[in-house]
């Protein structure tokens, strides 16, 4: 983690911006200290027999109006200008930061009335604030101190109210406040530290702007006053004789637009580094490793509506390419129900985008074939109107799929209108056919509807109907209950079961949770780290899959049957992480089965018998290794569940 | 071991005018020693009803108790609450044993002897205590949660979906973690969750909850086995079970 961060700073420094910003802010920095020591009689020495010379080689920007060497006076100004621009800054930060945090450390109630404070404070231009405070402190250094500072606060305010509301929503400040942590040291320990690196960055930000603004309010005469100079007077002192020495009156400009640059690409040069996070962390060894490949599905009498082979997904990474899918073959035919199911990060939802060709540059999708009705998706051609019309996806998250600012009838409409050139009419009327045929009841007046007027569920079931506006060949459902509740699942897969068989549709149903998948497929195909490892009927899910990860995978997930006396089987380790994966089976190293030969290599995915493949060197051993925890309940005789006995009647 | 009582609990959210009320005159007793589920669907107010019991909502009505004496009487909670999410529940800022050393009580003696003891309860080598949050996985990271949880020396736990956010292969190794402690430390504890057959496998007694109501309790067996009410019939019935038919 420190090591990690180190890389990523050095890293930071190391580029041009970083460089520019590290050299800049050392000079200002340098100059604001030693400038003074160096210069400052050189700089005061009043010289009546050189008033206003222009550039030679003993002033090499001229004199000013007392024969004062103007180089030397824009150095030693340096310490002023920086100075006050800082104290300036620190003024904002600190009241911006006792502001910003109300609402953390004196409750809600004060907080929003400081909130509305700071709401009002936002608007007022700090131009306006520092005649303001001119009024009440006097024209002076002291006023447009406090005129910046304050003028800053509000915006540096808002920017620390906004994070720490988003760090307080967090559960983990809510279990400090169950254990009793007291307001302040919340704020000290979880909030400021989640919130520093963006505060620092905008105060870096807001320095530089206050060297400007300083350096305007001086050059406007509300600021220093004379004897003292700062980069905005001298600016002022020299405009006066701008058409005749114009290098008087540029250089203070050029140190103003310098350190102020300083500061500006040191924040961005943090911000960068501190952006970084995300990324890459750390430099990898790049893989290109194929598992082998694995055993097509033998082609049945009538052409399969989807059929890929050998589909690999890549992403571009900092380390080198990832291949989160690698190497899947599966086919659906008509009316055929299939199951992917897997972990999040397996691969099973970027295979199905992959298969609607919605994976977006820079990620690639190779394969050696894939084809949907005949039409092979890997030539470069529109295949925008075979999709829209044939294939239809449904996603978890019916609020984000749906445009929240229009009626849903419309939105359904679209469909037919873009594709088939529907005219409006016949587009509506289609749209609202196909509401009420995902039993939204009465569909005429929830098509004029807007999405937020719908629940959950209605949402999911209007997705639904979308995707059969135009007759689908095919449905990908990407974990489309998986935002639902149990009750409103039901419905859901009930509606799309019903469409599967009343239009010998495809489904290809892809889903996190074993019992879904085996209550709605005939087929499933178990994923592990970008591949399928096994592909088996249903009904051989529970009791007679071959792969341990899938024995140990349904075992795991507790059903109404289980054991309650047993502890639940576990599958120890993590998946492998996409961007390492190990040279034999990527399972071998969670496996109990595990030997030698699978840490050296790879199983391809074998059929060994009809319907059947497994990608396993012990596949015949796992049954007997890897028990399931299910209390055996014969297949026809499911009275034997404790839980539908006395429901009879109520399940179907 | 206490037993934690909820009387006539009512928490409405916004005014008394337009607001709505989430958690409706409920009525629960948690059992000194015992694991209750509660189940119920998204927006029944079951988490809501969990955050009234640690002090994160406000109660319009009613009171809560521990053994008899209400919880705003007391100068420390013995409650401690397990979040759903694990990624937003512990402070990615700050080592995982200072996050499960900060809830521990005043005179703790050994803070870093009792994080590793805590660590190791929960299955977690006691030397990851240096560890960040973002190099643990989910299921870890929800169990340095649970002994964060366990580290304010708790009598009474509630747990608010804390298995929904995680993958099936992690979440058997934190509800077996759960169930374990539970019966070492006899445990109070709310467990809940959506999902019926994990309430099924950790609970004692079972509270379905329905629209800020709780329309069902009893013991776990006779309310999945013979349920009274309609609505946790209805819930029953749609428990996914492969194999069976979807019906119309």
């Amino acid at each position: 983690m420190k090591a990690t961060a180190a890389r990523r700073w050095t890293g930071a420094l190391r580029s041009p911006l970083g460089i520019t910003a590290a050299v800049l802010l050392a000079a200002v920095v340098l100059l604001a200290v030693v400038a003074p020591l160096i210069w400052s009689g050189r700089a005061d020495a009043v010289q009546s027999a050189e008033i206003l010379q222009g550039p030679s080689s003993a002033h090499p920007v001229g004199t000013d109006l007392l024969g004062r060497d103007i180089l030397a006076r824009v150095l030693v100004a340096t310490r002023l200008s920086v100075g006050l621009a800082l104290l300036a800054t620190a003024i904002g930060v600190t009241a911006g930061l006792l502001l910003g945090t109300a609402n953390v450390l004196l409750g809600r109630w004060i907080g929003r009335w400081v909130g509305t404070l700071i709401n009002i404070a936002v608007a007022f231009p700090s131009l306006l604030l520092a005649l303001f405070f001119a009024v009440i402190f006097g024209v002076g250094a002291k006023g447009a101190v406090l005129a910046i500072g304050f003028a800053t606060a509000p915006g540096f305010a808002r920017l620390t109210q906004t994070m720490a509301a988003t760090v307080s929503g967090r559960d983990f400040i809510a279990a400090a406040r169950v254990a009793g942590i007291g307001r302040m040291r919340i704020l000290v320990r979880h909030v400021l530290p989640n919130i520093a690196e963006p505060l620092i960055v905008s105060a870096t930000m807001a320095a530089g702007s206050a060297l400007l603004a300083f350096a305007s309010l001086s050059f406007l005469g509300l600021g220093v006053q004379a004897p003292s100079y700062d980069w905005g007077r001298l600016l002022g002192e020299g405009l006066a004789q701008i058409y005749v020495h114009p290098a008087g009156a540029l250089a203070a400009g050029v140190a103003v637009v310098l350190a102020a640059m300083a500061f500006n690409l040191s924040g961005e040069a943090v911000a960068r580094a501190i952006g970084l996070r995300s990324a890459q962390t750390g430099r990898r060894t790049e893989h290109t490793y194929e598992p082998p490949p694995a055993d097509p599905e033998p082609d049945g009498p009538d052409q399969p509506l989807l059929a890929v082979e050998n589909l690999h997904v890549t992403f571009p990474a900092a380390g080198g390419p990832v291949t989160p899918v690698r190497g899947v073959s599966l086919s659906v035919r008509r009316g055929e129900a299939i199951g992917i199911v897997g972990e999040s990060g397996s691969g099973k939802s970027l295979t199905a985008l992959a298969i609607a060709q919605l994976i977006e540059h820079p990620g690639r999708v190779r394969a050696e074939r894939l084809e949907f009705l005949g039409t092979d998706l890997r030539e470069k051609a529109d295949h925008r109107r075979l999709l829209g019309t044939s294939l239809s996806m449904v996603f978890q998250d019916p609020m984000t799929s749906l445009n929240p600012t229009q009626r849903v009838g419309r939105q359904l409409a679209e469909v037919v209108r873009e594709h088939q050139g529907a005219d409006r009419r016949t587009a509506w009327r289609r749209a609202v056919d196909r509401l009420a045929a995902v039993r939204i009841p009465s569909a005429e007046r929830r098509a004029k509807q807007l999405p937020h007027e719908f629940s959950g569920g209605m949402r999911q079931r209007a997705m639904i109907g979308m995707g059969v506006m135009a007759n689908p060949q095919l449905i990908i459902a990407d974990e489309p209950t998986t935002a639902l509740d149990v009750t409103v699942q039901r419905q859901v897969l009930q509606l799309i079961a019903n469409i599967r068989a009343a239009e010998r549709v495809g489904l290809l149903f892809i889903s996190h949770d074993v019992t879904v998948v085996g209550q709605v497929c005939e087929r499933v195909l178990v994923m592990y780290a970008g591949r399928i490892v096994e592909d088996l009927p249903t009904d051989a899910l529970l009791h007679d899959a071959r792969h341990p990860y899938t024995r140990a995978l349904v075992a795991a997930v507790p059903d109404m049957t289980t054991d309650r006396n047993a502890p639940l089987a576990v599958i120890p380790g993590r998946p492998p992480d996409p961007h390492d994966l190990p040279a034999g089976c990527p399972y071998a190293p969670r496996c109990l089965l595990a030997t030698d030969r699978c840490r050296r290599e790879d199983p391809a995915l074998t059929t060994y018998a009809i319907g059947r493949r497994v990608a396993c060197w012990h596949a015949d051993q796992a049954p007997a290794a890897i028990p399931d925890n299910r209390t055996t309940v014969p297949d026809d005789d499911k009275t034997d569940d404790p839980i539908a006995a006395p429901l009879g009647g109520e399940r179907p | 071991m206490r037993e934690l009582t909820f009387e006539d609990v009512t928490v409405r959210f916004g005014s008394r005018r337009s607001g709505t009320v989430a958690v409706d005159g409920v009525d629960l007793v948690v059992p000194a020693g015992r694991i209750v589920g509660l189940v119920g669907e998204s927006g029944s107010g079951k988490s809501t009803l969990a955050r009234a019991a640690v002090g994160l909502a406000p109660l319009a009505a009613g009171r809560i108790l521990l053994d008899g004496q209400p919880i705003t009487g007391l100068r420390t909670r013995p409650l401690q609450m397990i979040f759903q999410d694990p990624y937003s529940a512990l402070d990615p800022r700050m080592s995982i044993g200072a996050s499960i050393a900060e809830a521990m009580p005043r005179g703790t003696g050994d803070k870093r002897a009792e994080v590793g003891r805590l660590l190791e309860l929960v299955g977690l080598a006691a030397d990851r205590a240096g560890a960040r949050p973002d190099e643990l996985s989910g299921g870890q990271r929800q169990r340095v949660a649970l002994a964060r949880a366990l580290s304010g020396k708790p009598e009474v736990i509630v747990a608010d979906e804390i298995t929904s956010a995680l993958d099936v292969s992690i979440q058997g190794a934190v509800l077996n973690a759960v169930r374990d402690l539970q019966r070492r430390m006899r445990l109070t504890m709310l467990f809940i969750s959506h999902n019926l057959a994990v309430v099924r496998y950790v609970s004692d007694i079972v509270a379905v909850m329905r629209q800020g109501r709780i329309v069902e309790y009893g013991p776990v067996d006779e309310v999945l086995l013979d349920p009274q009410h309609e609505y946790t019939r209805e819930l029953l019935a749609a428990v996914p079970r492969p194999g069976v038919p979807l019906g119309t």
